[in-house]
């Protein structure tokens, strides 16, 4: 069953990331598309594919995987199906931290300043969120020191920009807090893909804990989960990965809530089994939203974070309505 | 066979002394009931007996070796421990609650090997739970959730079998199959200790009792030896009838003392 939804979503993301290919400004035939995939057909056609449309198309899926497997590992963690790097606040101090390096002319120092920044960041947040947890043991208390940080966040996003030199650091400032992928590049990938890679590896390395905390901590621990080591591998999975989804993409919302909560029933509820489709769905998610921004016909292109948050937000708000904050 | 070993445990929290100076030692082959009444430490007691708490004072050793030095999965293995049922954070299947009772084995839900699926098997069956495997969780009445909790620490097929209440929430006739499953599990060889809120049940079916009050073990051996309307009236501050018969001690709770 779970190995058949991993296909299949798998399967759904690369047909995602080739549509994300075909379409833009100028559709292209997927003859062409193939051709210039394998560095042939005209220069134009090249150029479109490997320096526009694939590096965009891969940081959407990049950033999408990433949320949604932190949010499937938070809400594993936490036990609550509402925990996610948006709502905890973690995107917004890890997009804070980078917005922090760019006004301050930091980010020209070094290809991996900007990635440090975000990852530092959304691992305080972690952090800081992980200690709220322990102390109040109760899911609202946790959601609202997660809207608590948030919103100093923005507040203290909301003070930069107040104070932005020039409208240049004001447009790079909006664009970190609205959340896109346009205009990212092979070599911002490839200085977000460590931490990406890294949070990844220590999530599905400690997912097995994940189900143990089903039955709650004590009989977790009575089960012979080691929970501090558990605690420790998802804050610092999920740090590293939603760090390195903000520093290529900047804030993007509920994604880490609405992936994991649609394969949920797939895979028998398992907070384990849930972390491999959550990152699937998360990626191809963004990739279909991001084909949405490119095609709508708006004088301004809409953000990616915007359009994530207008469907992710009335999401949030359904589950909540429905009980998931009893737990 | 393992054996558990408690010497002088105390804990304090808040100012407050939970737990005074507890020994006891858990033998194998031998149905042990932990009683006494609300707030007398109970809870406390196992969890430090099985080193989920730090002790302020004493030690628990299994087979010799620290509790506390242990790794989880070590000490899971060597003991079962079922503590007051929580609901479920999630609606999984019957089965794959029942499975997480093999986590110390290296098992996740949906990843068995034979071995740990046959213990699976063994669980289901001592629980009653065919029919209900895939079932989810909270779609069970309370008694059917606890039954699949008890299934999952039995599916562990740990030496010793450590439980906190686990029939609070059962009908009668339950209540009296899982009691009967405990001796059944300790003629087999395990040590088993469970606290137990019912004392007609104790009476019935223990082999060993300990009695709590204040934190303190204040009286520790058979039902015979031990169960005596004094001292029911000082533990849990009752007036009872006790009648011996050929098959065992009945007792009848009569009103405050």
């Amino acid at each position: 069953m779970t190995a058949r939804t991993n296909i299949a979503l798998g399967a759904l993301l690369a047909g995602g990331i080739f549509l994300a290919l075909l379409l833009g400004s100028v559709a292209l035939a997927p003859g062409a598309v193939l051709g210039a995939l394998a560095l042939g057909g005209e220069a134009g056609d090249v150029l479109v594919v490997w320096q526009i449309r694939l590096p965009r198309a891969l940081a959407a899926a990049m950033v999408g995987a990433a949320l949604g497997m932190s949010g499937a590992a938070l809400q594993g963690l936490l036990r609550n199906p509402l925990a996610e790097p948006g709502i905890l606040g973690v995107s917004a101090t890890a997009a804070l931290f980078a917005t922090f390096v760019l006004f301050f002319g930091l980010a020209g120092t070094g290809p991996l300043v900007l990635p440090l920044a975000a990852v530092a960041g959304a691992l305080a947040a972690t952090v800081l969120v992980g200690i709220a947890a322990l102390r109040a043991r109760s899911a609202v208390t946790l959601i609202l020191v997660g809207i608590g940080l948030s919103s100093f966040s923005a507040a203290l996003m909301a003070l930069l920009m107040n104070l932005a030199p020039n409208p240049f650091t004001l447009a790079d400032m909006i664009n970190w807090t609205l959340g896109t992928v346009a205009n990212r590049s092979f070599a911002d990938l490839a200085h977000a893909a460590p931490f990406f890679v890294l949070g990844v590896a220590v999530l599905l390395a400690s997912r097995r804990g994940l189900a143990a905390l089903t039955l709650g901590e004590e009989a977790a621990e009575g089960i012979g989960l080691d929970l501090r080591r558990q605690r420790l591998a998802v804050i610092l999975g999920a740090g590293l990965a939603t760090g390195a989804a903000v520093s290529l993409a900047g804030a993007i919302g509920f994604v880490g809530i609405v992936a994991p909560h649609l394969v949920r029933p797939l895979v028998g509820h398992d907070p384990a089994r849930l972390l491999v489709p959550s990152a699937l769905l998360g990626a191809l998610v963004l990739v279909l939203a991001d084909i949405g921004v490119r095609l709508l016909p708006t004088d301004a292109e809409l953000r990616l974070g915007v359009v994530a948050a207008l469907v992710g937000a009335p999401v949030f708000a359904w589950i909540a309505a429905r009980g998931g904050l009893s737990r | 066979m393992s054996v558990l070993e408690a010497r002088g445990l105390s804990f304090e929290a808040g100012g407050r002394r939970l737990v005074a100076g507890a020994s006891f030692r858990l033998a194998p082959g031998t149905l042990t009931m932990l009683i006494g009444p609300n707030g007398s430490g109970k809870s406390s007691l196992l969890r430090l007996a099985l080193g989920l708490l730090p002790p302020s004072a004493g030690s628990a050793t299994i087979d010799g070796a620290e509790v506390r030095s242990l790794s989880p999965a070590a000490r899971a293995r060597k003991v079962a421990y079922l503590p007051q049922t929580r609901p479920l954070a999630w609606p999984v299947p019957v089965r794959d609650v029942i499975a997480l009772g093999r986590f110390a084995h290296g098992v996740a839900p949906g990843r068995l090997a034979a071995d740990d699926a046959r213990a699976v098997a063994r669980a289901i069956a001592a629980c009653r739970l065919a029919g209900l495997e895939d079932r989810a969780a909270d779609t069970l009445s309370g008694g059917e959730l606890a039954r699949v909790h008890l299934a999952r620490a039995l599916a562990a097929e740990a030496p010793l079998l450590v439980a906190d209440e686990p029939v609070a929430a059962l009908d009668p006739l339950y209540q009296h199959e899982v009691a009967a499953l405990f001796a059944r599990a300790a003629r087999a060889g395990h040590g088993v200790l469970t606290v137990m809120h019912d004392l007609a049940l104790a009476a019935r079916y223990a082999d060993r009792l300990l009695w709590m009050k204040d934190g303190a073990i204040v009286a520790d051996g058979t039902v015979e030896d031990t169960m005596t309307p004094a001292r029911l009236a000082d533990v849990f501050g009752v007036a009872a009838r006790i009648d011996r018969s050929a098959d065992g001690l009945a007792l009848a709770v009569t009103g405050p003392a």
